[in-house]
Formats: C-alpha cells, sequence, structure tokens
C-alpha cells in the first residue's frame, strides 16, 4: 500500500480512486443482472400476452377486447374465442373472501403478539405462526378440501373452500409483516397517549393502528400479492370450470392460475376444417394473455398500496 | 385544580427487584418541586409513581401510598387511567402525535378518550391550552399543520399543551428541557412559573442549575451502588438545599464531587 504517494490532503489516493471506481461497477453490474430476470420476464409476458388481444372472432389480425368480456363457455377446439373473464372474476373474488378472513385474523394477531402477549402463550402463537409460513401450498389445498368435505359433504368444490386454502396461506405472511409494522411504532407515543389518561385498548386502535396504518397497507398487499398467484391450492379446492360463476359458496370458479394450467394443457388445437376460422396455437395465446393480465392485477394491487400508504402516512410537512 | 401529593413509605419494584427504598415526601399545591440526584437513582421512576405510569413496564408494582389530596391513588378501586387524566405528564423527549395536526393534538386527552367536545368548545380549548404554553402566538396561523412539523423547543410546549388541556390537577415533568437548546430552555423554565398558578408542578432534572432557578422545593435522591436501591436522602426549600444542606451527601452532589 502506497504511502509514498505525495497527495496534498484532501485528495483521494489512487488505489482508493480504483476501489471506488471497481465497487462502483460491481455493484451497479450486479444490479443490472439482477434486472435482467425481471427484465426478460416482463417483455417475454407482454409480447406474448399481447398475441390474444390481435385475433379477432373471425381468425383476423385485429386488436379487440374479447378475451377481457368473453368466458370458455361453449369454446371449443381452434375456435379463435374465449376469454378469461370468469377467471378473472374468480380470482378477484376468491382473493376479496380470503382477505375478508386473513386480514382481521392476521393484524389482530400481529395485536396481541406486540401489544398484549407475554410468557408461554406469546411463544406458542409465535412458534405456530412460523411453522404455518412454511406449508406447503399443496397441502393447505388438500386441507381445505378435507375439511369441506367433512363440513359440506364429499367433493365439495367452491370459491369459499379455495379462500379457506389461501387463509391458511397468507394468514401468517399478514401475521409476520403486520408485527414487524406494529413494533416500528416508537413505544414513546404509547406512553404519551397513556399519559393522557387513554386506556389502552384506545391507544392501540387510535394511536398504534393510525400510526402503522401504511405499513400494514403494504404488508396486507404484499400478502395478497403472494396468495394471488398460488394454483395448486386452487386445483384441488376450486377445481376448473368454464362459465361464469359469481357465488362462491356454490358451484366451481375458474381462477387465473387454473385458467393458464387449463389452457396450456390443451396443447395446440386442430384446425381441420378450412370454413370455419381456427388458429391452432389460440390455446397458447390464452394461457399467455391471462399470465399478462395476473401480472397487471399485481401491479394495480401495489399501486392501491402505495396510494394508501402516501394518504395515511405520518406527515413532516415542514 | 391543583392538588397536594403526600408520599408515605412508598417502594418501588421491577418484579423482584427494589428500585427505590421507602421514599416519603410532601408536594405543595401551587408550587414547583424539582426532585435532583445523579443518574439512576431512581427519580424518574419515583416521578412515574406518582400517576402510575410505571404500570406500563410488566412486573413493576409499589408498597406504600400516594396520596392526592387525602385520596390514596393506589386503593384497590382505583383505575389507573382515572388517575392519568388527574396527574399529567410530559417527557424528555417532545412526542406529539405525527398523524394529527397541531390542534388535534392539543385535543387528544379528549379525542382518543372517546370524550365529546363540541366544535366551539374545542377551538376554546386549543387556544386556551395554546396559551398557556405560550405557543398560540406561533402557531395560530398553522394549527393544521402536522404537529412534528414545528422546532424541538415548540413540539415540547405542544406537549404541555395537551397535557394542560385535560386540566390535570397536578402536572409531572421528567426532565422537560434536557433535549433543547437554552433559549427553548428558558421559555419553558419562564412557562412553569406561570403554570405553577394553576397547577401542581414537579419536575425531574439533571440540571441543578435549573433546579435553583425554578424550584420552590427540591428533593434529593442518591443511590448507594448499582443494584442497590435509591432513596431520598433530602427535602427542602431551594435556598436552604443549595446554601446550607444537612446531609453531606447533599453537600458533596450539589458542590460537584460526584454526580
Amino acid at each position: 500500500m502506497a504511502v509514498t504517494d505525495s497527495t496534498t490532503l484532501g485528495q483521494l489516493s489512487a488505489s482508493r480512486r480504483l476501489k471506488n471506481a471497481s465497487a462502483t461497477v460491481m455493484v451497479t453490474a450486479a444490479f443490472g443482472l439482477a434486472l435482467v430476470p425481471l427484465v426478460w420476464l416482463g417483455w417475454t409476458v407482454i409480447s406474448k400476452g399481447i398475441d390474444r388481444f390481435f385475433v379477432d372472432s373471425n381468425g383476423e389480425h385485429n386488436f379487440n377486447l374479447d378475451f377481457l368480456q368473453q368466458s370458455m363457455r361453449g369454446v371449443v377446439g381452434g375456435v379463435p374465442t374465449g376469454g378469461a373473464l370468469h377467471a378473472i372474476w374468480g380470482t378477484v373474488l376468491i382473493t376479496l373472501t380470503t382477505a375478508l378472513i386473513s386480514v382481521p385474523i392476521g393484524v389482530l394477531a400481529a395485536i396481541y403478539l406486540v401489544e398484549y402477549g407475554r410468557g408461554h402463550v406469546k411463544r406458542a402463537v409465535t412458534f405456530f405462526v412460523d411453522v404455518m409460513t412454511g406449508i406447503p401450498s399443496i397441502v393447505a389445498g388438500l386441507f381445505a378440501y378435507a375439511l369441506a368435505a367433512v363440513i359440506m359433504g364429499p367433493g365439495t368444490k367452491t370459491g369459499f373452500v379455495g379462500a379457506i386454502a389461501l387463509s391458511v396461506l397468507m394468514i401468517p405472511v399478514v401475521v409476520r409483516a403486520s408485527e414487524e409494522m406494529l413494533r416500528l411504532v416508537p413505544n414513546e407515543l404509547r406512553e404519551a397517549s397513556y399519559a393522557l389518561g387513554v386506556p389502552k385498548w384506545l391507544t392501540v386502535i387510535k394511536v398504534v393502528l393510525r400510526t402503522a396504518v401504511a405499513g400494514l397497507a403494504t404488508a396486507v398487499t404484499l400478502a395478497i400479492a403472494r396468495v394471488i398467484g398460488e394454483t395448486a391450492p386452487l386445483l384441488i379446492a376450486v377445481g376448473f370450470a368454464d362459465s361464469m360463476n359469481l357465488n362462491i359458496f356454490d358451484g366451481r370458479m375458474m381462477t387465473l392460475p387454473v385458467y393458464i394450467v387449463s389452457e396450456w394443457r390443451k396443447g395446440e388445437a386442430v384446425c381441420n376444417d378450412p370454413s370455419v376460422p381456427c388458429i391452432p396455437e389460440i390455446t397458447e395465446y390464452r394461457a399467455w394473455a391471462a399470465a399478462l393480465v395476473l401480472i397487471l392485477i399485481v401491479m394495480a394491487l401495489n399501486l392501491v398500496a402505495r396510494l394508501i400508504s402516501r394518504l395515511f402516512a405520518p406527515k413532516t410537512g415542514r | 385544580m391543583s392538588k397536594r401529593i403526600d408520599v408515605n413509605n412508598l417502594n418501588v419494584y421491577y418484579g423482584d427487584f427494589l428500585a427505590v427504598e421507602d421514599v416519603s415526601l410532601s408536594i405543595e399545591p401551587r408550587s414547583v418541586t424539582a426532585f435532583i440526584g445523579p443518574s439512576g437513582c431512581g427519580k424518574s421512576t419515583f416521578l412515574r409513581t406518582i400517576n402510575r405510569m410505571h404500570e406500563v413496564i410488566p412486573g413493576a408494582r409499589v408498597e406504600g401510598e400516594v396520596l392526592m389530596d387525602g385520596v390514596d391513588l393506589y386503593a384497590p378501586g382505583i383505575d389507573p387511567v382515572a388517575v392519568r387524566r388527574h396527574v399529567g405528564m410530559v417527557f424528555q423527549r417532545a412526542n406529539p402525535f405525527p398523524t394529527m395536526s397541531i390542534a388535534e393534538n392539543v385535543l387528544a386527552g379528549y379525542r382518543l378518550g372517546n370524550k365529546r367536545v363540541s366544535k366551539v368548545d374545542a377551538e376554546e380549548l386549543v387556544e386556551s391550552s395554546l396559551r398557556g404554553a405560550n405557543l398560540w402566538e406561533e402557531v395560530k396561523d398553522r394549527l393544521d399543520k402536522p404537529g412534528s412539523s414545528l422546532s424541538g423547543g415548540q413540539q415540547q410546549r405542544l406537549c404541555i399543551a395537551r397535557a394542560i388541556a385535560i386540566r390535570p390537577d397536578v402536572l409531572l415533568m421528567d426532565e422537560p428541557c434536557s433535549a433543547l437548546d437554552p433559549i427553548s430552555t428558558l421559555a419553558i423554565e419562564d412557562l412553569m412559573q406561570e403554570l405553577k398558578e394553576d397547577y401542581t408542578i414537579v419536575i425531574v432534572t439533571h440540571n441543578m442549575q435549573q433546579a435553583a432557578r425554578v424550584a420552590d422545593r427540591t428533593a434529593f435522591f442518591n443511590i448507594a451502588g448499582t443494584g442497590k436501591p435509591g432513596k431520598l436522602i433530602e427535602m427542602n426549600d431551594t435556598r436552604v438545599m443549595f446554601s446550607s444542606p444537612h446531609e453531606k451527601a447533599t453537600e458533596d452532589y450539589i458542590s460537584g464531587r460526584f454526580g
């Protein structure tokens, strides 16, 4: 290491400049490398997913939104119709139900762990939440299916059963993330509230939760994004369907991940009759289009979470 | 509004550990009383027992009595939350609620506790509390700005306004100026002289000169060593404490031989 260079006070030596430059290059390269799969994936999904939107019902190259307006009812072979409206509705309804079940349970459990929990009970709850985070998704699906078989009769596959399966996966994520967010609320705010003669439960609701709500919204959104693409549990608990079904308590529903599986497994369609519009790759187009829609839904959820964050975050306003 | 406090043989425990041993003292209404002593001698712990704030720490308990105008705050039927509405507290670091505006912060004692305040009363309360804390002139034009947009000294005065808005009988201040610059400190010390007309004030301070400036009576706490309980060594009128203290330990502390 050169001590002999005659740098004046304040100038970086040559070796430090070299280290600085090489570190910058390495960090930037690592970032670029990490971005590659993301960009590649995004590009692939967009370029392949867009294909379905450019095939109209006559098999011609025209932009149309049939995919978002039709279900798969009555669609066979290579006919260039058929969309995922039923799957989009299925995903939305099932995910919403899952959130309605998981968020209250998860947030209340987090409140217990942070504000009230002590001793053996707290340790037990923490342990079981940790175990739940590791449950394989297909096991959650089997559990929900078995539960429905016991309560509602064997072979019950409804949207609600799917919501139960996804809740098993979503609750531990909500608990963990909410716990982090609640711990971030500084203790001095709780003390300030107690010193004003505010009882503990009101302090938790009006000070702790109110201060943490931005973080909680992000936590919930991330948890939803994690379960929205789960395929295995929905295959078991909800099954397949071709038509619109908006009743989560009755009958099977299609969901986007299961739709992708279903279209993909059909393989290329056979086109024998030249008088009828027929596109062999239509099943592949539909699968990719569904993937694109799913990713767009997750992006939209992230944007919503950011908006909520911005709206409720403690303001500094200097 | 202002009440006297009598403490009889108070022992403060954290679990089995005795933190403060056998304190008996009286705090006069409409006065400023200061607790001084070296770090870790239990003065903040003792202060917190006056409004039962130590109970938020699991395992903390007391033996003995704290009487406010004759009423024992530790009697079996007494709700600690109710005690804190009569004995307010201001902390070392200003802690305005970041999600609330300045006006909402002042009214927090009511809003958080689900107590109704009519709109007219609310405006009046905000103005009188902020005037009482010498903050009105500086913030009257921006009452709906967030509480955390103020400087440190202003935030502390906001916390004082918030504490007096619920009209407590006693106001406890735990080293209120230790995080502030000298000008803000002076502002708050002047404020204490005004507030003592209406409230009983107890302050804990590390700064002996501050105690000499603001307090009518001073209590000196000391600790024999780490792991030992803190004790009240001496309590007297401030002038007497600083000119001719009775105990040697007091004299050593005041003349800076330790601390």
